[in-house]
């Protein structure tokens, strides 16, 4: 394809996407009005629903297919780094220690040590609180999974393998992936539509009051901790363990 | 002052953007990603969305210039 036709191609699709665009925000209401036809019927069934996250009610309970399709895209988008990153046929993995002449500062390798659980437990705080308080399992998930990894920064690639058995997170993302999908089924066979609340709603003041948005935070929660360590595992054993590649 | 706030948040994303753009090196541009990131952090919650505000922080901050990071290394393959 030649520059001008290129050119031609762009103009004429970006063209077409700033004019739908100004037709589409055109029509909107007013930043900050109280307009919200939206707002009024979700913020309804969030009250009704004993969740106290309005957010976490759309996103699992309302409209909990559309986080299952965004789950998907996660799962699929690990999935794919990890067979594009798998080690090639001249690649071989370094034995013994990879660290090197990576030295550590001491004020680096407390910061970790200390930071560790602390991450570990707001992770999973985020995680469980996911349906009261802002997170939720995505946003708990991704904390988890860092809070592993700040083994790397303060003491070793080493340390970090010993404590990361790679195939476990695999069974991980699939196992949280699975609950959720089943969860779904579950609601067929109980209430008659698929991701339809089946645990029952308890209303404000309770702990365990979200009904089904409090396991499916714990789903995402795994999925999502699991695969984040996995493509990571994946991103660290090409940088760090292996050598022989078609870049070296 | 609601206003105050959103202009100051919304500019400090704008310049935090052109610098990211800005920045010549790829292992630097990592770091000014993370930066940027903690302004749209800072955006979002000004914006009243904490649940995004959470995300951004997680994944922008940390996930993300990781990877970027370790992808250099990759590619640059020990030669540095």
């Amino acid at each position: 394809m030649s520059r001008s036709v290129r050119y031609t191609l762009f103009f004429v699709g970006g063209g077409l996407v700033a004019v739908l665009f100004v037709w589409g925000v055109v029509g909107m209401p007013s930043f900050g009005s109280n307009f919200h036809p939206y707002r009024d019927l979700a913020i309804g069934a969030t009250i009704a629903h004993g969740t106290a996250n309005a957010i976490s009610s759309v996103n699992f309970d309302q409209r909990a297919i559309d986080t299952l399709g965004e789950e998907t895209i996660f799962f699929a988008s690990v999935l794919g780094a990890a067979e594009l990153l798998r080690p090639s046929k001249e690649e071989r993995e370094r034995r013994g220690d990879h660290t090197g002449v990576r030295h550590v500062m001491a004020s680096t390798r407390f910061a970790g040590y200390v930071l560790l659980p602390v991450t570990l437990l707001v992770g999973l705080d985020v995680v469980a609180h996911g349906h009261i308080t802002p997170g939720g399992g995505f946003q708990g998930g991704v904390v988890l999974a860092t809070a592993v990894h700040l083994l790397y920064v303060a003491g070793s690639y080493d340390a970090l393998e010993r404590v990361r058995p790679v195939h476990l997170y695999e069974y991980g993302e699939v196992a949280g992936a699975l609950a959720f999908v089943g969860l779904g089924f579950a609601g067929i066979a109980i209430a008659g539509s698929y991701l339809s609340n089946i645990i029952p709603y308890k209303g404000f003041g309770h702990l365990i009051s979200a009904g089904n948005v409090e396991v499916l935070n714990f789903a995402v929660g795994i999925e999502v901790a699991s695969g984040v360590i996995v493509m990571l595992s994946h991103f660290l054993t090409q940088a760090i363990a292996l050598h022989g590649g078609p870049h070296e | 002052m609601n206003d105050i706030v959103l202009i100051v948040a919304l500019t400090l994303v704008a310049v935090g953007g052109t610098a990211v753009v800005m920045t010549n090196a790829p292992e630097r541009q990592a770091v000014t990603l993370g930066l940027y990131g903690v302004l749209l952090t800072v955006l979002f919650f000004a914006l009243q969305a904490p649940d995004v505000a959470l995300s951004q922080l997680a994944v922008g901050t940390a996930f993300v210039p990781l990877m970027v990071m370790l992808a250099i290394r990759k590619i640059r393959g020990g030669r540095q």
